[in-house]
């Protein structure tokens, strides 16, 4: 047993063992912090920003950052929220996202933050990108028109599958995720099985012929916005 | 609107409570008379575009975006022609029931809009009242209690929708090889407390329909009205059938053109034709070809083309409408008024039927078998037969996509209407305020769904230029 340290999230003291990152310690004293990259058991990215807090009054991602003695955090503002609100409404302008038919809806985490954040429409002007649909594999198909490239097929793969189906290619504007390279998503290993699929957050990376399978009212973001079982299950 | 060949054009457009952008125009010869009228629709394209590339497990909930005006009948054919590429076309009967039920409540919910907010002033103050009073606020002035059976009506319908959809618009409960929830205890008592109500209702507007045409009915014999054929599907049995069927077509004596045909190969019996003045194409029967091969359907086609009413009070509402024309089809446009109202009726039935029926409460939601490369799914929407066609590659993405809708059908059935009363009402050069009203009246009595085959939303006021045979304005008329 590590000895803890004692950090400030919103004025309130909790405790954080050595190691653990600030979003980690947060989510095991029931604050949640807002986080769309980041997913449990994958390293993280620290590359959407939507966990940006505020650490003795400086920016930092909460899923990378780790938890240092005293560090006094600023996490549920007014300030974080507004800049969170922007990364989700940039997030939705820069690709193709049509929740009133997307098989995710209720179950996609871009969705379900948009909720949470109260963002009723983008304010920025939609891009409406031209991308691919690669269906070639037998049981999962990738629409690039709802990739946030969150990377977080890319690290399932490599880490947790032991393969590395998806890499990204290219830069800026065009970056996007790629199958062993330039291949189709039929000619990789991938299995259906595989943790990959299921890590994608939004409705990009869908195993096949599920659809619309669960009713609306059944759905993980039906009833609570996203991050209400973090608080919950600290309750219990 | 430019003249041609010495022919004048009055251009009306577009109609008011019509739901969605049309425009009439109607070219008159140097006499006067009418040479030829038009119906122009702007058709929806671009179907294809959402469509083709999508994995089939989506379509019957894409497509729910083409039409804000009947967007279950569009998620219920796309999931039929979708159960036919899984192979699970022979549906668990609660997933049928769930369905059907989807489609009662939609049927419901759209014919009670239609028939108390769209076109009840139109009985209630006559055609040539003045607009400003002939509309839904002069209905809730003058008959309040009309005004809300019709909300309550409607309302009712929709909470149906919801309950077996999942949402009120964009629902997603038809899934390939059936559906994804069935009614709770919960639900149906909610719709139980209501249902007696409910009925009465609906049979109080049936009788304000009936009582209004047989009134009018030599008025109306002459009102817009034509022979024409008749298309629907039918139960096995000759039974009407709004949710599934054979196709049957009859012509305008009830003679059988064709009978119990698999909707699956549709393509052997039904042909559309394209015309250069209209993105609207005109479908037709194929063995009597594109000049008289045009057929009418929605609720007057399917009272005519049916048997009988497998429900006892909307069969004995039929058989007082037949009872009009002596058993032979009725070719009245203005009976499309009456016969939606027997729909009205029938449907509520069948959800009173439904709704005691324990397999709505059944846990066998899905089924699947071989798969195919194509499937068609039809329905009768509110509106008429609704086409869906699909072809899907190994990959399981759509490659092709043929969309008749319901106003498509009536394309050619609309444009006779509006020559009827152009015919009886256009002489000399100028327009008169009663040939406006009537054009919007005849139209409206097919409820086209506008916005759905145009993608238009949204009304404008009501244009009317006339040009005499040399191209000039002679007479323009406008009104909100
Ligand atoms: S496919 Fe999904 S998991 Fe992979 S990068 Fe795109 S959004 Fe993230
Ligand atoms: S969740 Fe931390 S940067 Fe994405």
């Amino acid at each position: 047993m590590s000895e803890t340290m004692t950090i400030t999230i919103d004025g309130r003291e909790i405790q954080a063992r050595p190691g653990q990152t600030i979003l980690e310690a947060a989510e095991a004293a029931g604050v949640y912090i807002p986080r769309l990259c980041y997913m449990k058991g994958l390293t993280p990215h620290g590359s959407c920003r939507v966990c940006t807090v505020l650490v003795n009054g400086r920016p930092q991602s909460a899923c990378t950052q780790p938890a240092t003695p005293g560090a006094v955090i600023e996490n549920d503002t007014e300030r974080l929220l507004a800049l969170r609100r922007n990364i989700i409404e940039m997030l939705f302008v820069e690709g193709n996202h049509f929740c009133m038919f997307c098989e995710k809806s209720g179950n996609c985490e871009l969705q379900a933050l948009a909720y949470r954040f109260g963002i009723p429409a983008p304010m920025y002007p939609y891009l409406w990108p031209k991308r691919e649909v690669d269906a070639s594999h037998p049981d999962v198909m990738v629409d690039h028109n709802r990739c946030i490239l969150c990377a977080r097929c890319v690290r399932a793969s490599r880490d947790l599958d032991g393969k590395n189906v998806f890499q990204f290619v290219n830069r800026n504007g065009h970056k996007r995720v790629a199958v062993n390279a330039e291949a189709r998503l039929g000619d990789t290993d991938l299995k259906v099985t595989d943790k990959a699929v299921a890590a994608c957050p939004v409705g990009a990376l869908l195993k096949k012929r599920v659809g619309y399978a669960v009713p609306v009212g059944k759905r993980l973001y039906d009833h609570e916005p996203i991050g209400s079982d973090i608080a919950a299950a600290h309750k219990k | 609107m430019v003249a041609t060949n010495g022919y004048k054009r009055i251009v009306i457009e577009p109609v008011t409570r019509v739901e969605g952008h049309g425009k009439v125009t109607i070219l008159l010869d140097e006499a006067g008379k009418v040479h030829q009228t038009r119906l122009h629709i702007v058709e929806f394209r671009g179907f294809e575009r959402f469509i083709l590339g999508r994995p089939f497990w989506e379509v019957p909930v894409l497509v729910q975006r083409l039409c804000g005006i009947c967007p279950v009948s569009h998620h219920l054919a796309a999931a039929k022609a979708m159960d036919w590429i899984v192979g699970g076309e022979k549906l668990t009967p609660t997933a049928e029931k769930m369905r059907r039920l989807m489609h009662y409540g939609q049927t419901l919910q759209s014919h009670a809009l239609h028939f108390f907010h769209l076109c009840s002033p139109d009985l209630l103050f006559g055609f040539d009242a003045d607009p400003a009073i002939r509309n839904v606020i002069g209905v809730a002035g003058k008959y309040p209690d009309l005004a809300v059976q019709g909300v309550m009506l409607r309302k009712y319908g929709q909470e149906i929708i919801k309950a077996t959809a999942g949402k009120k618009i964009h629902g997603t409960g038809a899934i390939p090889g059936g559906i994804n929830k069935n009614l709770s205890i919960q639900e149906r008592d909610f719709f139980l407390k209501d249902l007696e109500q409910m009925m009465s209702w609906a049979r109080s507007a049936l009788k304000i329909a009936k009582d209004y045409t047989l009134e009018h009915v030599d008025e109306l014999k002459g009102f817009g009205s034509f022979l024409s054929n008749h298309l629907s599907l039918v139960r096995k049995d000759g039974a009407m059938d709004l949710y599934h069927g054979n196709l049957r077509a009859i012509t305008a004596d009830g003679r059988k053109i064709f009978d119990q045909v698999d909707y699956q190969s549709y393509l052997d019996y039904i042909r559309e034709e394209v015309r250069s003045w209209s993105y609207m194409k005109f479908p037709f029967i194929k063995s009597i070809g594109p000049e008289s091969g045009w057929y009418r359907v929605g609720p007057l086609a399917r009272v005519n083309t049916c048997d009988f009413i497998d429900s006892p009070e909307a069969e004995a509402a039929r058989k007082e409408f037949m009872a009009v024309t002596n058993g032979k089809p009725n070719n009245i446009s203005m009976a499309y008024h009456w016969a939606r109202m027997i729909e009205l009726l029938h449907s509520m039935e069948m959800i009173a039927g439904l709704l005691h029926d324990r397999d709505l409460q059944g846990k066998d939601l899905v089924v699947k078998g071989k798969r195919r490369g194509e499937g068609v799914g039809l329905v009768e929407a509110p509106r008429g037969t609704l086409f869906h066609h699909y072809k899907v590659d190994e990959n399981d993405q759509v490659t092709m996509a043929n969309l008749i809708v319901s106003t498509t059908n009536n394309n050619e059935p609309m444009n006779r209407a509006v020559r009827g009363v152009a015919d009886e009402f256009i002489s000399g050069r100028q327009i008169r305020e009663g040939l406006l009203n009537r054009v919007e009246v005849v139209i409206r009595a097919y409820d086209p769904c506008l916005s759905c085959a145009t993608h238009a939303m949204g009304r404008m006021p009501l244009v009317v230029e006339l040009y005499d045979h040399a191209g000039q304005l002679v007479d323009r008329r406008s009104r909100e």
